[in-house]
């Protein structure tokens, strides 16, 4: 609590003598010190928060036109696609922002895998990134339900009907998810109010817990290295800059080409080829007509394919589970002696290039019509997605690293 | 109801539970003849939205889309718009919406014709423009035709008088007909039939999406700012990373 300081000036003077503004701004920008060789992986933090916004602000302008009902939610998407003045860019901006956000997400995650950034310290930041993982999961979910196309009603129907896997209490649960014996208007309803009001919410809230707990221990980079231990005679780190100016005037660079991509989709391939917005969902819900292949979208099929790699219903959903659960244990399950893939021995550096290629082969194979070879691909790369993990406490410890320097690495460009 | 919801569920089961399953249906994997889309041919569009008004109206609706919006998108004066479009004594700001009634449509083709507002981006361009020429004669079909790419569809060969008839010719060995010959010719000559079909289809295309020309004309000034602005922001990081030692 700061003193009262009677000869403050202006009106920021006034305001820091009631509220801690600058005392923030200095903690969590001016004076927060971040390493200064952070590299292009560095921008999907900041970007992940740039398409949260971009969601947000669309989302709140969709809700203005979008009628959440049954019998009027596809004609009112149309009507915010023809009749509501940049109706259509809002909707393609969000669209496409629900897809870039799994993008940005997909390579911050991978980010952490690549230089540490789980390990001690930081091992809460990664349980609040997950969680957000988890949340965005369940805010893409119901929010494809919105436009009440075939694949909105039938991607919601399968997946929450996997409930229904789960022995004695699995009917009763999926049917009180719903609200209805099927997917149906009962069901947009609580899923509006889920992905407009609730989920937003608890997104906001684990952002700022995930960027407070990252402000807490510093940044990892991608040597691995604790800035915290080599400080000059005013306490700052010696290889940190302050994050405000020169980690902000670095991201607009990193916004500025993420948006001119953005765009470029957006403008000339908002269906992304069917991958973004998927052309059965052009056709307004039926709950009489199943269409012929029902896929998740693209960034739920890995975890979709570790579901049918599995015979059995019930142990397939809870592989699929246990694939995301998995990634919480992380932190714990790295034995390495050090954090970045810089210092690692060879054999992390293959377990996670099979890792990404099992996590890209699930992400195609779940997409795909399956046949006995895609299911036999199926469950190999599926039991390679795990071996990456549960083998992880041994290989770690066994891999050779190289020394790890005292300073981070860094050419002046 | 309750027997439909059922039936639904079993249906949801059976594809989670049987993966292989085949789906085959509907033709999903027959040729499909490519046809070349241009929203800049503002003259295809009219002659497609003419054709569309003609033939396609009377039965299915595009209730999404308005008339003097599309006339406007296309380039055709309001005058035209309500003297030679318009059949339905609709208001010209209206929704294209049918005089058939709904019920008696389900009668007579055993399916109320779908809505073709968003048509050509569920079925896609090249689906529409075959199916509109895989008409053939079939006896065995109450309304005496069949479609290569929709088998047993309910709906008659409406451009006949245009197109004339057709007969399979061949058959593939799942009894899929794979090529068709002309037995009685109509009032165009083939190649302008699939001329008019391309207006039409390109027509659908506009239909679908009418803000695709707004896209591409914008398009081009977002991305040559957003250049700008990432090369100025660079040179702005440079200069502010050159303290950075």
């Amino acid at each position: 609590m700061g003193e009262f300081n009677p000869n403050a000036k202006g009106l920021l003077g006034w305001i820091d003598n009631r509220f801690p503004l600058s005392k923030m701004w200095n903690e969590h920008l001016a004076q927060y010190y971040a390493p200064k060789n952070f590299n292009f992986w560095y921008f999907f933090g900041s970007l992940a928060l740039l398409v949260l916004v971009n969601q947000i602000l669309t989302g709140i302008w969709l809700t203005m036109h979008y009628k959440t009902d049954g019998a009027l939610a596809f004609a009112s998407v149309e009507y915010i696609m023809r009749d509501v003045d940049w109706g259509w860019l809002i909707r393609y901006m969000h669209s496409t922002g629900a897809s870039a956000f799994f993008v940005v997400v997909y390579l911050h995650m991978f980010r952490g895998l690549m230089y540490g950034s789980y390990r001690q310290p930081r091992e809460l930041i990664w349980i609040f990134g997950m969680i957000i993982y988890v949340a965005l999961m369940a805010e893409a979910f119901m929010g494809y339900l919105l436009p009440w196309g075939q694949m909105s009603y039938w991607g919601a129907q399968v997946i929450i009907s996997l409930f229904g896997a789960i022995p004695y209490v699995g009917d009763a649960l999926s049917e009180w998810i719903r609200g209805d014996f099927v997917v149906s208007d009962a069901t947009l309803n609580r899923f509006f109010a889920f992905h407009v009001i609730a989920v937003p919410i608890v997104l906001l809230g684990l952002v700022v817990a995930h960027i407070i707990a990252l402000h807490e221990v510093g940044s990892n980079n991608p040597d691995g290295v604790e800035i915290k231990k080599n400080k000059d005679e005013n306490g700052i780190p010696v290889d940190g800059i302050p994050f405000h100016p020169y980690y902000s005037v670095k991201d607009i660079v990193g916004v500025g080409v993420f948006l001119f991509f953005f765009a470029l989709i957006i403008f000339y391939a908002p269906e992304m080829g069917g991958w973004f917005l998927e052309k059965d969902n052009f056709v307004p819900a039926d709950p009489l007509t199943t269409p012929p292949n029902i896929v998740p979208l693209w960034y739920f099929t890995p975890f979709y394919a570790i579901l049918r790699a599995v015979p059995d219903k019930f142990l397939g959903v809870v592989a699929m589970g246990a694939a995301i659960v998995v990634l919480f244990l992380l932190p714990w399950l790295d034995r390495s002696p050090v954090k970045s893939i810089r210092y690692r021995g060879w054999i992390y550096k293959i377990a996670l290039a099979i890792f990404v290629v099992s996590f890209i082969a699930l992400g195609y194979i779940g997409t795909q019509h399956p046949t006995p070879t895609l299911t036999m691909l199926g469950r190999t790369f599926s039991a390679l997605y795990f071996a990456f993990f549960l083998l992880m406490p041994w290989y770690t410890k066994l891999d050779k690293t190289k020394p790890v320097p005292d300073r981070v690495t860094f050419k002046k460009h | 109801m309750k027997k439909m919801t059922i039936k639904a569920l079993a249906a949801t089961a059976m594809l989670m539970l049987a993966p292989v399953a085949g789906f085959a249906g509907g033709g999903g994997n027959l040729h499909l003849d490519h046809v070349k889309i241009d929203m800049g041919d503002k003259a295809s569009l009219q002659r497609g939205f003419k054709l569309f008004a003609n033939y396609c109206l009377s039965c299915h609706a595009a209730s999404y889309a308005r008339y003097n919006r599309t006339a406007s998108d296309l380039g055709i004066s309001e005058i035209m718009l309500k003297e030679n479009l318009i059949f339905t004594g609709a208001k010209v700001h209206s929704p294209m919406k049918v005089a058939m009634p709904a019920e008696g449509a389900k009668d007579w083709f055993g399916k109320t014709p779908p809505d073709l507002s968003v048509i050509a981006r569920s079925r896609g361009t090249d689906w529409l423009y075959t199916y509109l020429r895989g008409f053939y004669l079939d006896p065995k079909k109450p309304v005496g035709t069949n479609n290569t790419v929709f088998p047993d569809v309910g709906m008659p060969h409406v451009l006949w008088e245009l197109q004339g008839w057709q007969e399979a010719a061949e058959r593939s060995e799942d009894g899929h007909v794979t090529k068709l010959t002309l037995v009685e010719p109509g009032a165009m000559q083939p190649e302008e039939y699939d001329a008019a079909v391309r207006d039409l289809v390109n027509f659908l295309a506009y239909l679908g999406e009418p803000a695709q020309l707004e896209r591409s004309r914008l398009g081009p000034w977002v991305l040559l700012f957003l250049l700008v602005f990432s090369f100025v922001a660079y040179l702005l990081k440079k200069e502010y990373w050159k303290d950075v030692h």
